[in-house]
């Protein structure tokens, strides 16, 4: 992926210097067309095209930022119902991501997402501990943030 | 400021788009702090604080981002590091105040279903 981005970088500067501009804008045009090379040529790096990986991350983003909205959509109609409705507690999350970063990301996203807010981990790192707002399904909410989150994240280190 | 260069209809819709992003995010903001006084214990008000006070900063600072670019004063990427610095230390701040809580036995709600983490 290093190589890749370095030789990306090398051929927008060389377009840059051969217009004799410095401007961002001429950097930008060499980035894309180098980008383009690369994708032809990703046979001769022996690995995959590395901005298919950036499409991966912008894809968790998209998801991460549609949850959030609808989190605070679901907050907004549990506090102005005029009876509280609430079925709160405390479930376990079994995690299969092992890498410190990984885990941490997955948590911080636990708690930005509807209903979820992540209290602790298990000190082998195997299990988090979540506060649910309203446990209707246990397993309905660990599946939602598995397929959401969890594969996606897996997906995203490939 | 009033140096805003777009003018006829674009300045009309931009100005209600601003206007809708600063409504939205006040509106999360107040249901925030109003579920922060309504929510029964000390972790069913977190839900409230972290996730209104998140969604409410971002709408906000997309709305002064936006104007600012339509006023000509440049695209502000200091804003939008704001947004990315609200999103990394909420969620932090929101999962030491539970863990705390909990090793200092701040008692869960009566109405509370489960407790699988069962003072482990």
């Amino acid at each position: 992926m290093a190589r890749q981005l370095f030789a990306n970088i090398a051929i927008a500067l060389i377009w840059a210097f051969l217009h004799t501009s410095y401007t961002f804008k001429d950097f930008f045009i060499g980035f894309v067309i180098g980008a383009i090379l690369l994708y032809i040529f990703q046979r001769r790096f022996g690995q995959d095209f590395y901005l298919r990986k950036i499409l991966k991350v912008l894809k968790l983003s998209f998801i991460f930022l549609k949850e959030i909205v609808v989190a605070n959509f679901q907050v907004f109609f549990l506090v102005i119902k005029p009876k509280l409705y609430l079925r709160p507690g405390i479930i376990q999350l079994p995690i299969d991501v092992r890498s410190p970063l990984k885990i941490v990301l997955l948590a911080n996203m636990i708690t930005l997402t509807p209903g979820t807010l992540t209290m602790e981990i298990s000190p082998d790192n195997k299990i988090l501990y979540i506060h649910v707002l309203d446990i209707g399904d246990e397993e309905a909410i660990k599946n939602d943030i598995r397929t959401k989150f969890e594969n996606n994240i897996k997906e995203c280190s490939k | 400021m009033g140096v805003i260069l777009l003018t006829g209809i674009g300045s009309v819709v931009i100005a209600v788009i601003i206007s809708f992003l600063l409504f939205l995010g006040s509106i999360f903001i107040l249901v925030g702090s109003i579920g922060l006084v309504r929510f029964p214990d000390i972790y069913c008000r977190l839900h409230a604080a972290t996730k209104g006070a998140t969604l409410g900063m971002m709408s906000i600072m997309l709305a002064s981002i936006i104007f600012f670019y339509v006023a000509g004063l440049g695209f502000s990427a200091r804003n939008l590091l704001v947004i990315v610095f609200i999103m990394l230390t909420n969620p932090v701040g929101a999962h030491m105040i539970a863990k705390a809580s909990y090793h200092y036995d701040v008692e869960l709600w009566t109405g509370s279903i489960s407790d699988e983490w069962g003072g482990q």
